[in-house]
């Protein structure tokens, strides 16, 4: 015995003296034996003494070889104990028999010693095997439950991430498959402030976690700059952006972003990477909106494209966008559904039926059994009358908090940052932070951004508006400002806002201060829209005071207008006549 | 390229599209786009389907291309606004001298 430990072996055999030959042979061999008279005898001590080897007689009295070697399996169960026959036998049809009933082997008699030693090591060697991989099997077993389960909370997570929004309106449906966990499908929708809604479908190269880890900060940008009143393409350009950053080459996400407007009847509809967007018009002829750019995440920002078609629409028309995997589909012979197939399920499609139920139907019945590879997500959206779409800012995602409402803030821009830095984007989203305020973005963006236009270029670049009277002046003007830009020095603008609360909404005041000289900002705001139509003798400026006082409850300059303050009541603004709803 | 030209086939006809923000850096390619080879032009259009953003100085740029099409004789259509650019216009009566659509 060299090569290991010794074994526990234990013998039936109702010959004494065979019986005694075999095992002073073993215990010389080094090895630790139990002998039995019989087959009941083995199967009685089996499970107390657990050997790792047992060697059978076939034919003894009481309970025979054959019929113990059963019972012995049997209590093993997964593990492997390997049964050996001892047999005098030379019949081919008795020795097969031995091993039908569970031997693993046998040895005949006389005994060989050499033999013995031999076949032991192999069975221990296959024993020692067998019991590695149940161990790494049990092992598996276990870490791949963990992992489901962990998958399986992190997918909770993930779905209160991924498909809160708009998806339950009455005008979407959709069908997002389970064939994993996480599949490489996204699909959101929001509303949007001012109306309408987006809706973003894709699809990640990829499949699992890897997935889901992609679609976490898309849904952030998505929703987070979709309820604050964003465009599509300034969403698109944004999502673009991080997931070039945050992806590595080779993954990247296939998208379909959708800007529906309900009130003009219209879509932008942006394509990068999906199967043609169906847009079914009332009536049967439809139009395809194919991939015209790459997917996102693969060009950096100066090269990416956000252009969204615009497709004017009517009530009744529909809207179909679908991921690879409805293509992609396959039958039992492995065909793919392919776009032939989807064209013709809509060609046949049955008057009245939602084009998305016909071409999930179509699918099911193409692939038949197959529907474990079911990995698809489609969505519809039916244009409708603004009227019937019951949008509102209360279906916007908010935080637990109601927001701030009650705030104060200083933001003071210097030097030559001036030159390199917009503070615009940033105040607006301090001021978003206010819920109610957010259905106003537009407003607050224009307030803000002629506030700080006036500062810079009035203020602290002293610029006159008189310049711009001429297509030569208001060239001169642009280009004397960023001459006068690249200068600037020991000056500021200050923005300080004022947020509090109004029995009736909210009141925001905006406070816009700057180092300048002043301007004349008296004669500038006598520029009244109403002297102007008909008005032959129009001025080309002055229009960013005129705005200012009509989407502000107040404006007032002071310090030689180097000090604007304007009030914003933002429910009286909605109430405002003219205004947009 | 932000701003885009497209002439009609009899070429009276220019649209000028403006693509993302609508505002003073856009200046000098607006003005570049409608006063270049433009002899035949009888009508202009700016098509604002893909701005996002519109501020007060663009408005000024509309009323230089106003008086260069030839004042109250001229032919100017806006066209596919978005809500928020659209405001814009309202609220400073832009419709009283523009056509748009």
């Amino acid at each position: 015995m060299t090569d290991s430990k010794p074994l526990r072996i234990l013998i039936a055999d109702d010959s004494d003296s065979d019986r005694l030959i075999l095992k002073t042979l073993m215990k010389r061999l080094g090895h630790q034996v139990r002998a039995t008279a019989n087959g009941s005898e083995a199967v009685a001590i089996f499970p107390e003494y657990l050997p790792d080897v047992v060697l059978l007689d076939v034919m003894m009295p009481v309970m025979d070889g054959i019929t113990a070697a059963r019972e012995i399996k049997a209590m093993a169960g997964e593990e492997l104990v390997p049964v050996i026959f001892l047999t005098s036998l030379t019949d081919a049809g008795a020795l097969a028999r031995c091993l039908d009933a569970g031997g693993d082997d046998f040895l005949t008699k006389p005994y060989n010693k050499i033999i013995i030693q031999a076949k032991l090591g192999a069975f221990n060697r296959m024993r020692q095997m067998h019991k590695t991989l149940s161990q790494q099997r049990d092992l598996i077993r276990e870490r791949n439950r963990q992992l489901l389960e962990e998958q399986q909370l992190a997918k909770r997570v993930f779905d209160n991430i991924a498909h809160t929004g708009c998806l339950n309106a009455d005008n979407i449906r959709h069908h997002v498959s389970p064939m994993s966990i996480f599949n490489g499908d996204i699909l959101f929708a929001c509303p949007r402030p001012a109306g309408g809604m987006h809706i973003l479908i894709g699809d990640f190269t990829g499949h699992g976690l890897p997935a889901a880890i992609g679609a976490l900060p898309i849904a952030e940008i998505f929703y987070g700059m979709t309820s604050m009143g964003f465009s599509g393409n300034d969403v698109l350009r944004e999502v673009n952006d991080k997931l070039g950053r945050i992806l590595p080459t080779g993954m990247f996400c296939c998208a379909a972003m959708i800007q529906a407007d309900f009130h003009l009847n219209q879509l932008r509809i942006w394509n990068g990477g999906l199967p043609d967007v169906v847009l079914l018009r009332k009536g049967g002829p439809r139009e395809l909106v194919p991939s015209r750019h790459l997917p996102l995440g693969v060009l950096d920002s100066a090269r990416f494209d956000a252009t969204m078609e615009l497709f004017h629409t009517s009530a009744g028309d529909t809207l179909l966008m679908m991921t690879d995997g409805v293509l992609e589909a396959e039958n039992e012979q492995a065909e793919r559904y392919g776009e032939g197939r989807l064209k013709q399920a809509l060609d046949t499609a049955p008057a009245g039926e939602p084009p998305i139920d016909t071409v999930l139907g179509a699918i099911r019945s193409f692939t038949g059994e197959q529907s474990g590879h079911d990995d698809l997500t489609l969505v519809s959206l039916d244009m409708v009358v603004a009227s019937d779409f019951h949008e509102s800012a209360e279906r916007l995602p908010q935080s637990a908090l109601k927001g701030p409402a009650q705030w104060h803030c200083v933001y003071e821009v210097r030097d030559d940052t001036l030159a390199q830095f917009s503070p615009l984007p940033l105040l607006l989203h301090i001021c978003m932070e206010v819920p109610g305020l957010r259905r106003k973005s537009a407003d607050i963006y224009t307030l803000l951004s002629e506030l700080y236009t006036n500062a810079l270029e009035h203020g602290v670049l002293g610029l006159s508006s008189d310049l711009k009277t001429s297509p030569d002046g208001f060239s001169y003007y642009y280009s004397e400002r960023e001459r006068r830009l690249e200068q600037v020095s020991g000056h500021y603008i200050r923005f300080t806002l004022t947020h509090s609360m109004t029995r009736k909404g909210g009141k925001l005041i905006i406070t816009c201060e700057d180092s300048g000289q002043g301007f004349d900002h008296s004669s500038q705001i006598t520029t009244g829209a109403a002297d102007e139509s008909g008005n032959a003798n129009i001025k080309y400026s002055g229009r960013g005071l005129l705005l200012m006082q009509k989407l502000g409850h107040s404006l007032r300059y002071s310090e030689y207008g180097s000090r604007a303050e304007i009030v914003y009541d933002w429910e009286l603004a909605i109430k405002q006549p003219g205004g947009w709803s | 390229m932000p701003i885009n030209t497209h002439r009609s086939d009899d070429g009276h006809t220019l649209t000028i599209r403006i693509e993302g923000r609508f505002d003073f850096s856009t200046h000098q390619a607006f003005r570049n786009a409608y006063e270049q080879d433009n002899q035949e032009v009888k009508e202009f259009v700016v098509d604002l389907s893909q701005t996002t953003y519109l501020d007060s100085s663009a408005l000024g740029m509309l009323l230089l291309l106003r008086d260069y099409a030839g004042g109250d004789g001229a032919r100017i259509e806006l066209k596919n606004c978005n809500n928020d650019v659209r405001r814009i216009l309202t609220i400073s009566n832009f419709e009283q001298l523009f056509s748009i659509k």
